[in-house]
């Protein structure tokens, strides 16, 4: 039975939003855009304070790296059913330079001091798609991983855990502690509740430096350049298959 | 009354509240030195230092509480009643799905204490709640108001405890809903000529008369009554009842084909010696008219705040349509026609949505809010009539078929300036409270 579980819980801009790049090309424009919990991290949640709800879990602990804005999405975690909060201050250059490397080796360091016997975190995230945090804080850890989660049970101190892979679904069987990806069918989110939002208010987040965790944000990563992906170009039509061809070849494609 | 609303430094606001404090002062009776008129206005000042605070902070932004519930009502709205507002309005189906789930939200009561069941939120939170899920579906907004406003509110108000966990506990979950039933067909504004009568018949009180214009009856399990136990006292005559549905001697006329809100029901309530037990009577016998009216006061707000979903719905329609419709060789968003339409309908909006919120948190405040309440529904709802129609002014053609919301939210928005107190009344209810201001 595992006591505690660590859920990881992305601020990203929200899925509905029109993304526009910035001018000078290094990334995309975050001021004064509206944005949301990563909707993975959602399942993520909704995963875990049904485990804790089905009373396989003591607690539910929402993490959460970045600047004083990422509190907004760690109290919606609280406000989902999560019993309490940890902010990782990240913030400035070391925020823009933030990777699935970084985060993963703060959540594999707050896993140990905080003695999670699973972490549950989305599968990826919708602003950099890396689907790599997951993976490498399982990887740090020395703990098995059972990611792309459609479905998750407990049975003893195991975990059953069926994947959505590119042949279709896998169900393997891994060892508690682990770490645990959820993909888009593991769950439907709920809404909070008003009393829940209320709770919310009064339930706790720490606040944590990546320093105490004896962590290094040095990224290895350095971008160079965003650029929007190219327009769509009109399409051509041809009369014959011949001059569809030749058209193709003409273009380099066959 | 008097709150200073400008500037925060404490001179500034001394110089406001006293200057206030001098001209009631000077109203209220003779002209007496200022020095002795200062003790009032200390308490005067310490309670405007405190209203004022709060007020302030909270219209430039709300609380991190209602930012979050707000937020919530959005994301459901968007998700969940958006999508099926224009098949609930198409065939009249009563959103009973939606109601239950909303209801699992605490948003069907929420003002209720938790003790019985509710939310234990404020009235800004429910303002905020009913602007949200009415931007997404105006049928559901009222229906929601309603249950709130007009059926839990004066069971809350003047209910006896055991009245409470009776009528209120089974109310708060979605399951069942409330109606409020005022009007009758012979009189809506002249709410005192009330001509249903209950009369006394040993343990029971019989119920004879109709009701008209009952939103949610088809839906509802149960009815605040108002009716006239003494015709002789007119309108300090009239007592409310808890009557409960289905009942004997209560039966529910056609559901009316409206123009708007079609998902809720509206019809009239038959009541034919309908008999209650004495208990159902809702506080003192005579006291219904002033049940009546505070519970509209508070309704008032929640109706402002359907109004505002339905005009924002209206609004966000618009624009987006002015962005990517291209006339004359460019987006309809260049032209300064359209413009100015944009930012009327804009300025509309917000300043009713500050007049709305100002209602709330008076009333929250447990202050005098009925001047701003009226002043709220009457902005709110002429707004939302204004904004609408701009809107499908802005889209043309497409504006006035199905295929976009805009016709719809177009009907919707015209009951907003008839029930819960038509326009006109509201305005004889600001008129009122200003002539009161500067009585001679």
């Amino acid at each position: 039975m595992a006591a505690r579980v660590l859920v990881g819980v992305k601020r990203v801009i929200d899925y509905a939003v029109k993304i526009r790049v910035k001018p000078d090309n290094t990334g995309v424009v975050t001021d004064g855009v509206k944005h949301s919990m990563n909707p993975f991290c959602e399942i993520a949640v909704e995963e875990a304070v049904r485990l804790k709800e089905k009373k396989l879990v003591k607690e539910v602990v929402a993490v959460s790296c970045g600047p004083q804005q990422v509190q907004e999405t760690i109290r919606t975690a609280l406000a989902m059913g999560a019993d309490r909060g940890i902010h990782v201050e990240v913030s400035g250059k070391d925020y823009d330079s933030l990777g699935p490397l970084q985060v993963s080796k703060i959540l594999a360091a707050l896993a140990k001091k905080e003695e999670a016997s699973l972490i549950i975190l989305g599968k990826q995230a919708i602003d950099d798609d890396c689907n790599q945090t997951g993976q490498m804080t399982a990887a740090l850890l020395d703990w098995p991983q059972g990611t792309f989660a459609s479905e998750v049970a407990v049975e003893g101190d195991k975990l059953k855990v069926i994947r959505e892979v590119d042949g279709g679904l896998e169900t393997i069987k891994i060892n508690l502690p682990a770490v645990v990806t959820a993909d888009l069918r593991l769950n439907t989110p709920r809404y909070a509740t008003l009393p829940n939002i209320m709770k919310a208010k009064k339930k706790k987040i720490t606040n944590v430096k990546p320093g105490d965790l004896g962590v290094d944000l040095t990224s290895r990563l350095e971008v160079l350049r965003v650029d929007e992906p190219p327009q769509r170009q009109a399409g051509v039509k041809v009369e014959t298959v011949e001059d569809l061809v030749g058209k193709l070849k003409e273009a380099g494609r066959i | 009354m008097f709150v200073s609303r400008r500037g925060f430094s404490t001179t500034a606001f001394l110089r406001d509240t006293t200057v206030c404090c001098k001209q009631i002062h000077e109203s209220q009776c003779n002209q007496t030195t200022f020095i002795h008129s200062f003790s009032p206005c200390l308490l005067a000042l310490a309670m405007a230092v405190n209203y004022g605070t709060r007020s302030l902070t909270q219209l430039a932004e709300l609380p991190e509480l209602h930012q979050m519930l707000r937020q919530t009502c959005r994301d459901y709205a968007e998700k969940e009643l958006a999508p099926v507002a224009g098949q609930l309005d198409k065939n009249h189906t009563f959103p009973a799905k939606q109601v239950r789930e909303l209801g699992a939200m605490g948003v069907m009561a929420v003002e209720v204490p938790e003790s019985l069941g509710g939310a234990g939120m404020d009235y800004l939170a429910y303002s905020l709640a009913v602007e949200e899920l009415s931007r997404g579906c105006a049928s559901t907004g009222v229906i929601v108001s309603v249950n709130n406003s007009l059926y839990l509110g004066p069971v809350l108000a003047f209910g006896t405890e055991e009245q409470k966990q009776q009528w209120i506990s089974p109310f708060t979950t979605g399951e069942k809903v409330g109606c409020f039933a005022l009007s009758e067909p012979g009189n809506g504004s002249d709410a005192g000529a009330a001509s249903t009568l209950a009369r006394q018949e040993g343990d029971e009180w019989v119920l004879n008369g109709t009701k008209a214009w009952i939103t949610n009856c088809w839906d509802a399990s149960a009815a605040v009554v108002f009716a006239t136990t003494d015709k002789s006292l007119k309108h300090k005559g009239i007592s409310a009842f808890l009557v409960p549905m289905p009942h004997p001697g209560l039966s529910l006329g056609k559901k009316e084909d409206k123009l708007g809100i079609r998902a809720s029901s509206t019809a009239n309530l038959i009541l034919e010696d309908c008999r209650i037990p004495l208990g159902n009577l809702l506080g003192q016998r005579g006291m219904g008219f002033k049940i009546g009216m505070q519970t509209l006061d508070s309704g008032r707000i929640g109706i402002a705040s359907q109004a505002l979903g339905i005009a924002q719905a209206a609004l966000d329609c618009a624009a987006d349509y002015a962005h990517k419709r291209t006339a004359f060789g460019a987006p309809i968003a260049r032209l300064q026609a359209i413009q100015f339409k944009l930012a009327d309908m804009a300025v509309a909006l917000e300043s009713a949505r500050l007049l709305t919120w100002k209602a709330a948190m008076l009333r929250d405040a447990k202050k005098p809010y009925s001047k701003a309440a009226a002043m709220a529904k009457l902005a709110a709802s002429e707004a939302a009539t204004f904004v609408s129609h701009q809107a499908i002014q802005v889209l043309g053609g497409m504006g006035y078929v199905t295929d976009m919301p805009a016709e719809r939210h177009y009907r919707d928005a015209r009951i907003t300036e008839i029930y819960e107190g038509t326009s006109e009344i509201q305005r004889l209810v600001i008129a009122n409270q200003v002539l009161k201001e500067y009585q001679q």
